[in-house]
């Protein structure tokens, strides 16, 4: 812990202020907005509120759309993330065996990150239209009739890959520097204890693997439900139907296309309160991990 | 266990290295062309014409429009309706994300060094304050921070784009967590010599702070850049459109008559800056992004 | 140049007392060496010298200024760090210059006392390069530079020494005794080393538990230690203590085995039966039959003389230094050289003068 400090008090409260002001203005307020916001009904016109207590919530909870969308957003997001750990774990464990090359597919591996999700969207789009894109129209030739745009499981496949493709990279990154954390002596013991490699990775390095992995599911639960707006927006626009129409997704529908802004402040609340839950259980996890 | 002569063991297990560095390149080799595929369509896509694509007849090959489809981009935009040039939007986009990241670096480390180089009241509840907004990402609280927006009269503005994306609990606590590990004795040190907070921040600390500065600089120029929900929402004055958001209104509800060459020749232009920063900062880029997410 | 003088100076962190009190008169031009094992709150002790701690009560003087409530960039002084804290982005000079550019002196200025300074630690070659392309030594010497730069009132060393090996270390001590003589800065200088102590100081603070126990010059602490701790702390091996009742009216000393040791020096007051601690440091016991018996566990050939570690029959640890190369088998009998006896009173464990000397002196 340091014992040195500067002295003075007006100094460091000058240095906070920007971030504090920023902060105040564009997260607590709107915050605030958000919870008052979800306890009031507007009239039609936008003229008066009344305070209504819980019926937003109630309202919201027992919407069936938004229960489609709630049961949705767990599929998808569970797909994506599971798609995207795997893959990404299965590529860094062979990225950071001893190969000739090493360095050069790590570098072909990580660059996926810097793509937007929107515009891994666009990609995918490209490849699966149903009448220009490559695989779209090959699937078409060989009698499977293919179209994302009609079809509201074949677009929910084409969300999920290209949500997933886009954060495979990042995975991919964390885990192979988790790898690479993993001391050499440890391996080596296994190893001169006679276990295969396939053993010495479910024993020894899985294991030691699985704060990353735990980190790394939260993150991904977390991008496959906010991050991925922009993957659904380019692609599906949450259709055919509402078959792609995920939690925030009817968030930004309620809020800009209905204008029904008590109803989007709840679903705001309820979204915090999911992110807020998903955060504690990560810093609970964490601080355990730095105990043991 | 039978025990096998040495040599034929040592042949055993040197066939079977060999193998395994097989199967090793084979898994990566098909994981980079995974990520590559994609990629590979949308240049091959950018260099044909938008009738070529339209047909249905997707080429393989680069064709012969590759200087025709980029110069229409840049300069005059594609899509049948609104087209806007890729050059403003990447301009647009550039600076957006430059802002962001230079704002977020700038006010993060002020905060950052008035909480771990100073003792004053309040300390630890302004640190517990910047630490909440980590659990408040914008897309959750996008329609009230939007209307925020709306009664401070910053939409449709660079600043509305910029401001509200640029407090950062993740930079701060990462610089904290970086200043924490900077020995007393500099402290002392600057203090025996006669430097005051100001100058021991501007003399000492910043230069120290360089490679986490750039390193930070990477992620969250990416982060600036791909910026989607955001632009989309606070912006319709097309003159400040970003690149990303640019693009998928091109596309609009995926027309197969799009001018597809168009769209992919932007497509390529949007994702040149920010995959261009992380393959030529490789080494800072991952290190920021392994130290931040901690 | 200056004095400096500190008068009961406290210190407390928060209920943890560390400092109980600490009186000391530095001469100008002095070296005085801080010393003490981990936790005798020595280096807090330089710390408030410095300004970079506040003492809870007490007053700190340089020369004619009380400095007490002053930030160490106004007191004057210069610091030697443990590990010479150069700022790692700077170059040699850079590092050395820091401090006179903040104080604004005119650049030639600046040169000139980095040249000089430079040149008088033979590191004049050094000065376009950075800290991590520097040696330990190098390091040290930069350090020493920057400090010498500012031609302070005061010079600290926080065991400065600390971090090199063990040649480096002889040979950067006898440099800094040099530099520290021939430009007469008074100095206080922290370590935990008793060697290092002895070598560099003019006068020893031998620092207990918050308090000085004993400051005095290098050969005063060693003759004629304050007390059993700073017996036992300075001087390498151990001293030795033996239990001990006063006898024959204080003129002599009656040990467990009914020995009786005759003091050379003059008799002690106190009652007879007092419990006494006596102190004989190892090379100044004698083989000698009558004795101690001492039965032997290891034997250190050093060389030029031998460590004998033994116990006595009551189970007390015993050291002797004896000269060139000895073989006892399981058994030997040593006597203290009467003169070179210490006397400590056995519940205190403070020195106890005899009689005619504690009159003259």
């Amino acid at each position: 812990m340091r014992r040195t400090f500067f002295r003075g008090v007006g100094l460091p409260y000058l240095l906070l202020a920007p971030q504090l002001l920023v902060t105040a203005v564009f997260f607590f307020w709107p915050a605030g907005q958000a919870v008052y916001q979800s306890f009031l009904r507007e009239d039609a016109f936008g003229l008066s509120s009344e305070f209504v207590g819980l019926e937003n919530f109630i309202d919201v909870l027992s919407d069936r759309d938004w229960r489609g969308a709630a049961a949705r957003t767990a599929f998808f997001s569970i797909s994506v993330a599971a798609l995207a750990l795997s893959a990404a774990l299965f590529l860094a464990v062979q990225a950071d065996k001893h190969i000739r090359g090493a360095g050069a597919y790590r570098t072909l591996l990580i660059w996926p990150y810097a793509v937007a999700p929107a515009i891994a969207a666009v990609l995918w789009l490209f490849m699966v239209h149903p009448s220009i894109g490559l695989f779209g129209r090959a699937l078409n030739a060989m009698g499977v009739p293919w179209d994302y745009k009609l079809n509201g499981d074949q677009a929910m496949l084409v969300v999920i890959l290209a949500s997933a493709w886009k954060q495979v990279s990042y995975n991919f990154i964390f885990f192979l520097a988790g790898l690479q954390g993993i001391p050499r002596p440890v391996l080596e013991a296994a190893a001169i204890d006679g276990a295969g490699p396939v053993r010495r990775f479910w024993t020894v390095v899985f294991p030691l693997l699985s704060p990353t992995a735990f980190f790394l599911l939260v993150v991904n639960l977390v991008y496959a439900c906010f991050d991925t707006f922009g993957v659904i927006h380019a692609l599906t626009q949450g259709g055919p139907g509402k078959s792609t129409e995920t939690l925030i997704y009817r968030v930004y529908t309620d809020g800009v296309t209905n204008l029904n802004l008590g109803s989007s402040a709840a679903q705001s609340v309820i979204l915090m309160i999911l992110v807020i839950g998903l955060t504690v259980v990560q810093f609970r996890f964490v601080e355990r991990k730095v105990h043991y | 266990m039978a025990t096998l002569p040495a040599e034929v063991l040592a042949r055993r297990s040197a066939r079977r290295r060999r193998r395994e560095a097989i199967v090793t390149h084979v898994c990566l080799i098909i994981g980079v062309l995974i990520f590559a595929f994609p990629i590979y369509l949308a240049v091959i896509g950018s260099t044909h014409s938008a009738s070529t694509i339209g047909r249905g007849d997707v080429p393989l090959l680069p064709g012969p429009d590759a200087v025709a489809n980029y110069a229409q981009a840049w300069g005059t935009g594609g899509g049948r309706f609104m087209g806007v040039p890729a050059g403003g939007m990447l301009i647009n986009s550039l600076v957006m994300a430059t802002l962001i990241a230079a704002g977020k670096i700038a006010i993060s480390l002020t905060s950052a060094y008035a909480i771990a180089f100073f003792r004053f009241p309040l300390r630890m509840v302004f640190f517990w304050l910047i630490f909440i907004t980590l659990m408040l990402p914008v897309e959750v609280r996008i329609i009230p921070t939007f209307q925020v927006m709306v009664s401070l009269g910053m939409t449709n503005s660079m600043q509305g784009l910029v401001v509200p994306l640029i407090a950062s609990a993740t930079a701060t606590l990462l610089f904290r967590q970086f200043f924490l590990t900077i020995p007393d004795e500099y402290v002392e040190a600057a203090k025996i010599d006669g430097a005051g907070p100001l100058r021991f921040f501007v003399d000492i600390l910043l230069p120290l702070s360089r490679t986490n500065i750039a390193a930070l600089f990477v992620i969250l120029f990416i982060y600036g850049w791909n910026q989607y929900l955001w632009p989309l929402l606070i912006v319709n004055d097309r003159s400040l459109e970003t690149i990303v958001v640019g693009l998928t209104k091109m596309i609009g509800s995926g027309d197969s008559q799009n001018e597809w060459n168009v769209i992919m020749a932007t497509a390529m232009l949007a994702m040149l800056p920010p995959v261009g920063v992380v393959l030529l900062m490789q080494r800072w880029f991952v290190k920021g992004l392994t130290e931040t997410e901690k | 140049m200056a004095t400096l003088t500190l008068t009961g100076v406290r210190k407390s962190f928060g209920t943890n007392p560390v400092l109980h009190g600490v009186d000391l008169d530095v001469r100008d031009g002095e070296m005085i060496v801080v010393v003490g094992a981990s936790g005798c709150g020595k280096s807090t002790l330089l710390r408030i010298v410095a300004g970079l701690e506040t003492a809870t009560a007490g007053r700190v003087m340089i020369g004619d200024q009380d400095v007490t409530a002053l930030e160490p960039a106004d007191r004057d002084v210069a610091m030697v760090f443990q590990n010479y804290a150069l700022y790692p982005h700077m170059s040699v000079f850079q590092n050395m210059a820091y401090g006179l550019k903040i104080r604004g002196l005119p650049k030639p200025e600046i040169i000139r006392r980095v040249d000089e300074a430079a040149a008088l630690l033979d590191i004049g070659t050094l000065l376009e390069r950075k800290p991590r392309q520097l040696s330990g030594g190098q390091r040290q010497r930069v350090a020493m530079g920057r400090a010498i730069v500012r031609e302070p009132k005061l010079f600290l060393f926080d065991e400065p020494l600390s971090n090199l090996d063990a040649k480096l270390r002889v040979q950067m001590r006898a440099e800094i005794r040099r530099l520290q003589k021939r430009l007469g800065v008074t100095s206080l200088f922290v370590t935990h080393d008793q060697v290092e102590a002895m070598t560099l100081g003019d006068r020893l603070v031998v620092m207990h538990a918050g308090h000085a126990a004993q400051i005095a010059t290098p050969m005063e602490v060693w003759e004629r230690p304050a007390d059993t701790y700073v017996a036992g702390f300075i001087g390498s091996p151990s001293m030795n203590f033996l239990a001990a009742t006063l006898e024959q009216g204080g003129a002599a000393a009656r040990l467990g085995n009914d020995l009786v040791l005759p003091f050379a020096d003059g008799p002690r007051t106190g009652k007879a039966g007092q419990k006494l601690t006596l102190g004989i440091r190892p090379e100044h016991l004698r083989p000698q039959a009558g004795g101690l018996r001492v039965m032997i566990e290891l034997v250190e050939p050093l060389g030029a003389e031998s460590l004998l570690h033994g116990r006595l029959p009551d189970g007390a640890e015993m050291t002797v230094k004896l000269a060139g190369a000895v073989h006892p088998d399981g058994e030997l009998e040593v006597m203290p050289m009467a003169e070179a006896l210490h006397v400590f009173d056995g519940e205190t464990g403070k020195r106890i003068e005899p009689l005619d000397q504690s009159t003259t002196r």
